[in-house]
């Protein structure tokens, strides 16, 4: 499958990153590597880690240790601004959408950083602001299209059920045209049917786009055929790193999962 | 049947953002502005202009400026009557500084200089939000009326202090002071709130105001986005305050004509924040619906027993009024929560079939 799929040089690298909040170590000397175009699933049991590193990523934790190198450019923490200019998007485990905006209006919020135009011209809604605003409207119509989302343009997004309260928040974080995209379960709770669009959604971001992808997930059968590499984090530590087929034979992670017996 | 859509197709994006999608409501704007520039100044009465209209106009002004604070980016603040305090000194120390400045200008720098102070006095949401920032928003209201009341140099040392608008002309006619017509006075006010209102719903559609939306009701995943909450919050204190001290300014100049500091009370922060919520938070029209409520029912409740015929000892009518007022607040908050602009919402909706039930 490798062959076909075009991995490129390391996008995102973590190194060392350890994160402790007063006396509980939430990440241990955490090393990962995140590769262009490829998807790249985080697993653990409950409270390893996953979310924390995320949010390092995102520079919403500011780890105590450890450096952050993404595109090129080493830091010691991220900022949510700079990771969002940087083009790092993601989705949050439970959903955090603008709930009193409509489903157009959330999209379009997600391009905010490339919408530069000066309140003066947007005050008036006249030349600049308005083609730049028509514009950026022609780019979400294309995501909302990719997402089949077209009936629900001017719900308010409160109202929708949580299956696509999920996917609009996907369209949000794809309005950014991310180079990395980052999923925190993006199928927590959903039934089967639900899962497939998720996952033929992810599969279709990392072709079309060629997007690379980082992705939280407890589905080990969605986790095995989805993803290029799979890390595996118990307890704040790193105990596994490869493709599905190894990580799923690797004795540390059985034990993880399932518990050692003690004799 | 009245509000229906069909047949109404929109063939291009910028239809579709348009500010009235709707035919209908195209009409229904078309002829608000009719009225408003046309039949009101034709046909009001003096009383009606300076009692009933002008302050409307002014009030709704200001709760728009306080609905794009607190309705639009969730950030409350009780120092409207402050931030209107620094819009109508400004205006009158610029006019009796600057005699030959133009009144329009007057208005829109009393409007920045507000919008500064407002900055000011927004830092501290950065820090803080909900009840804690509307405590922190009251220091505002108490410091910049101290201010005006204690530094006679803003009321040019005048014994009473009070400041009064000095008459000043445009396009030939006065347009402030105290021989200024209602009508000149009604009609300046109602460009400067028109066009204010216009800007206010661009700015509301557009990227700044989905910032604000965006921090309002999620503030984590907005950062995320890239939003800066410094940005998005610092800009949405200075145009509301700009908004508030334009209101101030068109206070003292066409309205009052001559106030004390004591005009700017908290009572007056407290009745900008209850036409917003009133009319509706986050609704540029529900600003003016508000505004009407709070200026209007008590004076019709004041003309009410006279016009049915009964005639009430005075003290026992302004009792009457105020409960009666009281309970119709209480009434309209319980029946729509999100305010009288959400109500009119439901109305339309369900104008769209009727008569039909489906």
């Amino acid at each position: 499958m490798n062959e076909t799929r075009n991995i490129g040089d390391t996008l995102l690298k973590v190194d060392n990153i350890s994160l402790s909040f007063g006396g509980v170590k939430a990440i241990t000397g955490v090393s990962l590597e995140i590769r262009e175009r490829e998807i790249c699933a985080i697993i653990g049991p409950n409270g390893a880690g996953k979310t924390s590193m995320l949010n390092v990523i995102n520079g919403f934790y500011h780890p105590q240790e450890g450096t952050i190198t993404f595109g090129g450019e080493v830091r010691k923490q991220m900022r949510p601004h700079l990771a969002a200019a940087g083009g790092i998007a993601r989705t949050f485990q439970n959903v955090a959408l603008f709930t009193g905006m409509s489903t157009l209006d959330n999209i379009m919020t997600g391009r905010n950083l490339k919408m530069k135009k000066n309140f003066l011209w947007q005050a008036l809604n006249i030349g600049p602001a308005r083609k730049e605003e028509l514009e950026h409207r022609e780019f979400v119509e294309h995501i909302i299209d990719f997402l089949e989302i077209e009936a629900i343009r001017k719900t308010p997004v409160g109202r929708l059920p949580y299956g696509l309260q999920k996917r609009v928040e996907l369209g949000r974080a794809l309005a950014a045209e991310p180079k990395l995209l980052l999923l925190d379960e993006p199928m927590a709770g959903m039934n089967v049917e639900e899962k497939e669009d998720m996952c033929r959604f992810i599969l279709d971001t990392n072709d079309e786009f060629g997007t690379t992808i980082g992705l939280i997930e407890h589905d080990m059968g969605v986790v095995m055929d989805l993803s290029d590499h799979v890390v595996v984090l118990d307890h704040g530590e790193k105990i596994a790193d490869g493709v599905p087929d190894v990580v799923r034979a690797d004795q540390n992670v059985i034990d993880a999962y399932l518990g050692v017996a003690h004799d | 049947m009245l509000y229906r859509e069909s047949g109404q197709y929109k063939t291009s994006y910028t239809d579709d953002q348009a500010i009235f999608p709707l035919k209908q409501d195209r009409w229904l704007m078309a002829i608000a502005l009719v009225i408003a520039f046309v039949v009101i100044p034709l046909t009001s009465s003096e009383y009606m202009l300076e009692a009933v209209i002008i302050p409307f106009l002014i009030f709704a002004l200001a709760a728009i400026g306080l609905n794009l604070l607190a309705g639009y980016c969730g950030q409350i603040s009780l120092g409207t009557g402050g931030f209107m305090a620094v819009g109508g000194y400004t205006a009158y120390k610029l006019t009796t500084s600057l005699p030959d400045m133009n009144m329009i200008i007057v208005f829109l720098l009393s409007g920045v200089a507000a919008a500064f102070v407002g900055i000011m006095f927004g830092i501290p949401s950065l820090r803080i939000k909900g009840f804690y920032l509307a405590v922190a928003t009251l220091a505002a209201q108490f410091f910049l009326q101290w201010l005006f009341n204690k530094v006679e140099w803003f009321y040019n040392y005048n014994p009473s202090g009070t400041i009064t608008a000095p008459p000043r002309e445009m396009f030939g006619f006065v347009v402030t002071g105290p021989h200024a017509t209602a009508e000149a006075r009604y009609m300046i006010t109602l460009v400067v709130v028109a066009v204010l209102a216009l800007v206010a719903k661009n700015l509301t559609r557009g990227h700044i105001g989905r910032s604000w939306m965006a921090i309002r009701d999620m503030d984590i995943a907005a950062e995320i986005i890239g939003i800066r909450p410094l940005h998005a919050k610092l800009s949405a204190f200075a145009i509301s305050s700009f908004y508030c001290g334009v209101a101030g300014s068109l206070f003292v100049f066409t309205w009052l004509g001559s106030v004390e500091t004591e005009a700017f009370n908290i009572n007056l922060s407290f009745q900008v924040l209850f036409m917003v919520i009133i009319g509706g938070l986050g609704s540029i029209l529900g600003s003016f619906i508000g505004a009407a409520f709070i200026t209007a029912v008590p004076i019709l409740l004041t003309n009410a027993p006279q016009f049915f015929g009964f005639n009430l000892p005075i003290d026992l009518q302004k009792h009457f009024e105020v409960m009666i007022f009281g309970v119709l607040i209480i009434f309209f908050v319980i029946v729509e929560p999100h305010g009288l602009a959400r109500l009119w919402q439901i109305t339309k909706e369900k104008l769209r079939l009727w008569p039909f039930p489906y």
